[in-house]
């Protein structure tokens, strides 16, 4: 097969938040740079985020980026490492307000200032009371800033490659990255990027899980492509699942709405979060609330002939606050659960969100291997693992780690490109035979696997053996199951041959991704015996050694999986912010 | 579960081993989990992998599986199903070529997006903070930003149909509009400017297809119309 090459300074892999942040950045240095996105910009998964972009601006009631860097560590179950923590926190009114500048349609405060709702886990003063901290667009808050940065993008003049699929990471003999290896969907053709400077911005991989929120784009081709180029996987035993996904839908409806008053109620009307979490009730973090409902399920307590969800009832707020600040969730409810909100409550489910876990990288967006800097390589947002979201992600900062950590790594990204000599060096010819190689094997593959049958059974996999609740007998299970399933994997089978916009192709290799996120949430999942944040184990129960059956003498550590054989390895947590005094372990209470 | 059966027609074409485009009649049997139209395409996918259509968010926020459902442009993922009179008939968006199956070639479409220079002007020095706005000038931009450029209402407008290259259409004249709404937007005149030509603003005809098939409920027609009516009194 015939490749091209084509050289750029800077090559960003995904068009969504993080990745056209990144791509602001670099694109108005002057510096060449292309982005390559599967899907057109703006159809990028950031565009279904809902409630909101955490930055204590205060705009409301007093607020300080303290106050936000303790609720992260706290939501992380002190997981996250302090120093990209502070950063982030720090850096989120900066980069908010820049948002602002390129057109965010914000909703805004009787002063005209950018409008703030409270949010799961956002508490003033270190833990004491709720707080107004998500900086919201209606709920729709994902949709504006997703647009915002690609208008800003076409202001400055960014070079996108639209529909293109990134297939392999390039790496040099020592090690370094040299680019891309990516293929045009709609002639089938492969080229080689290659950039002195290489960012992958591409998302997660939620679609590993049978139901998720996630669209169906999210297949973790930068983890997975990340994975088999060699680079460790951090901490990828921890996945959230979103309290509230449609009921059998799995559509995602914001943390704003309870934000905005909304409350979980079970079979009988109860307000059961009260018992779970007195203090912040329905706006405790995502993982104790998923919990409880889950709890709440098992023991019989939840709603519908099956018992198998739980309400949510937003139908004592006025109609014209759900009409002005929820009016997606509305739309969403009346299409994907037959019901209105302003009438009837919303049956819900936790449902597999967000993936804490990725690419090990620094608060400078670059990506960290056990011996240190991966020169030219840098990753931001879900598919990186900097780690701001620890072992659970509070609400919103999805969206500020895209700004953040985007922006971060584009400036990493200049820097280092201005010391670079001119010329590129070679890409060892054997590194794009292997890609070559793989979609030769897919094409030639005959009595193979169906790519359908195969993704579903690991989707049930993964959703029966990893789920909001774990255990080890099932853990010890999974991992069997999985690693099986990755045969099946390495033989699927495409009957559509085409050159012309393949998606049965696509979908191969993209499972190709899937499989590698599967095993490496499986095995690291079954390595950890401890509960923390979203990881809560049978046999880690809470005891007065181990509140909550943590373990911080043996597991306050981070997870590298290594593809290779399924190493797994362990790096500490940073317990030591930049500039302030550390968030000390304690027990984690809502 | 019950089971019942619907009848398809769909509109097939791979340029790679097509002489020419034909509708293909597919049944499936569907189940009562499967209540959008997008649901039963990703079914009919795994028996036929080589049906081409684009997808993602599948909840009505992404824009990238709109088609023609039975003559009217929509979203696959929002379409219900029991809306449906039966064969459903199923082809790619009208107006724009056609790349395969129910994929079509959107260049032509974003380049007029483009056109109209869709980003915030403000030449202002930018203060530290937010730049103010009162809830109600934040609300002019209602109705305007939630376009998702899926592309329904510009493929379903015969003056786009007829005049792609000239005619701004009904999406990118709703954000050129969105633009100038914006308090914080301070080249109003120029976005005006940018439209005063016989084909650019002016080839609508207030057909309102556009309003007609919009899956988020926006209506260009009347954006339009407030263009228009900013043009007249400039010039007066």
């Amino acid at each position: 097969m015939k490749v091209a090459k084509r050289t750029f300074d800077a090559v960003i892999v995904g068009a969504g938040g993080a990745g056209m942040r990144a791509a602001v950045t670099l694109a108005e240095s002057g510096l060449k740079t292309a982005v390559i996105s599967k899907v057109f910009p703006t159809r990028s998964h950031t565009v279904a985020a809902q409630g909101g972009v955490s930055a204590s601006l205060g705009n409301s009631e007093p607020d300080h980026w303290t106050w936000h860097m303790y609720d992260t560590v706290k939501g992380s179950d002190w997981l996250g490492d302090q120093d990209a923590i502070e950063f982030m926190c720090k850096q989120a009114p900066q980069v908010v307000v820049e948002l602002e500048h390129y057109g965010m349609p914000f909703d805004r405060t009787d002063e005209g200032k950018i409008y703030q709702r409270p949010f799961g886990g956002h508490m003033s003063n270190f833990g004491e009371k709720p707080v107004r901290r998500a900086c919201a667009a209606a709920d729709r808050t994902g949709h504006a800033m997703l647009h915002a940065l690609y208008q800003r993008n076409v202001r400055a003049n960014t070079q996108f490659f639209v529909e293109w699929l990134a297939l392999d990471l390039l790496r040099g003999v020592d090690g370094s990255v040299l680019g891309v290896i990516a293929m045009e969907l709609e002639t089938g053709e492969v080229t080689v990027f290659q950039a002195k400077a290489t960012l992958f911005a591409t998302g997660g991989a939620g679609r590993i899980y049978y139901s998720s929120t996630n669209a169906f784009i999210n297949t973790g081709d930068g983890v997975g492509m990340a994975a088999r180029a060699g680079i460790p996987l951090e901490d990828m035993e921890f996945w959230q699942f979103h309290p509230t996904g449609v009921a059998g839908a799995g559509v995602l409806i914001t943390e704003g709405v309870r934000g905005e008053g909304g409350i979980l109620r079970n079979a009988s009307g109860e307000r059961f979060m009260e018992r779970y979490a007195p203090n912040a009730k329905d706006l405790a973090s995502r993982d104790v609330v998923s919990r409880a409902m889950v709890t709440e399920m098992n023991e019989g307590r939840g709603c519908g002939p099956a018992k198998d969800h739980v309400m949510l009832d937003i139908t004592h707020l006025d109609p014209k606050t759900i009409m002005t600040r929820l009016p997606g969730i509305r739309e969403i409810a009346i299409q994907f659960a037959g019901v209105d909100p302003i009438k009837e409550p919303i049956p819900v489910v936790p449902t597999c969100h967000y993936q804490m876990g990725g690419i090990p990288t620094n608060y400078h967006g670059q990506v960290m291997a056990e011996d240190g800097v991966v020169p030219g390589f840098y990753a931001a947002g879900e598919c990186a693992c900097a780690s701001v979201h620890g072992a659970n992600r509070l609400g919103t900062n999805s969206l500020l780690d895209l700004l953040v950590f985007g922006k971060s790594s584009g400036e990493s990204m200049i820097e280092q490109i201005r010391k670079e000599p001119a010329a590129l060096p070679e890409i060892p010819q054997g590194e794009i035979d292997k890609t070559l190689a793989r979609l030769n094997r897919l094409d030639q593959q005959k009595q193979g696997a169906s790519v359908h049958e195969t993704r579903l059974a690991m989707q049930r996999s993964m959703q029966k053996h990893a789920g909001v609740f774990r255990f080890k007998n099932l853990l010890q299970e999974g991992v069997e199951q999985i690693l099986a399933i990755e045969k099946q994997v390495q033989q699927t089978e495409i009957k559509d041959k085409s050159q012309v916009w393949n998606t049965a192709r696509m979908e191969a290799l993209e499972l190709d991704n899937l499989i590698e996120v599967a095993k490496a949430t499986i095995v690291s999942a079954n390595a950890r015996t401890e509960s923390r944040g979203a990881h809560v184990r049978d046999d880690a129960p809470d005891t007065p050694e181990h509140p909550d059956g943590r373990d911080d003498v043996n597991w306050l550590k981070h997870t590298l999986w290594y593809r290779d054989g399924n190493r797994l390895s362990y790096k500490p947590v940073v317990m030591k912010p930049l500039t302030v005094e550390p968030v000390a372990l304690k027990k984690r209470a809502y | 579960m019950a089971t019942r059966t619907l009848n398809f027609k769909i509109y097939r074409y791979d340029p790679d081993k097509d002489a020419s485009p034909y509708m293909q009649d597919i049944s499936i049997e569907i189940d009562s989990t499967d209540r959008k139209l997008l649901d039963v395409l990703v079914k009919l996918k795994a028996k036929d992998d080589s049906l081409a259509f684009r997808r993602s968010c599948r909840e009505g926020v992404c824009g990238s599986d709109a088609m023609n459902i039975n003559g009217k442009n929509g979203l696959a993922c929002l379409t219900e199903i029991d809306s449906l009179a039966q064969p459903i008939v199923l082809r790619p968006l009208p107006g724009l070529p056609v790349i395969r199956d129910l994929i079509v070639d959107m260049t032509q479409f974003f380049k007029q997006y483009h056109s109209i220079k869709p980003y915030v002007v403000n030449n202002s020095p930018a203060p530290e903070k937010e730049r103010l706005q009162t809830p109600e000038e934040r609300e002019e931009l209602n109705g305007l930003y939630e376009c998702i450029l899926c592309a329904c209402c510009s493929t379903s407008c015969p003056s786009f149909w007829w005049n792609p290259d000239k005619f701004v259409g009904p999406a990118g004249l709703l954000a050129a509009y969105r633009f100038i709404a914006d308090t914080r937007d301070e080249v109003t005149n120029e976005r005006l400017d940018n439209l005063e030509d016989p084909y650019r603003l002016f080839r609508c005809h207030t057909i309102m297809n556009c309003v007609d098939v919009c899956p988020k409920h926006l209506n260009p027609t009347k954006a339009i119309g407030k263009i228009k009516e900013l043009m007249l009194s400039r010039a007066v």
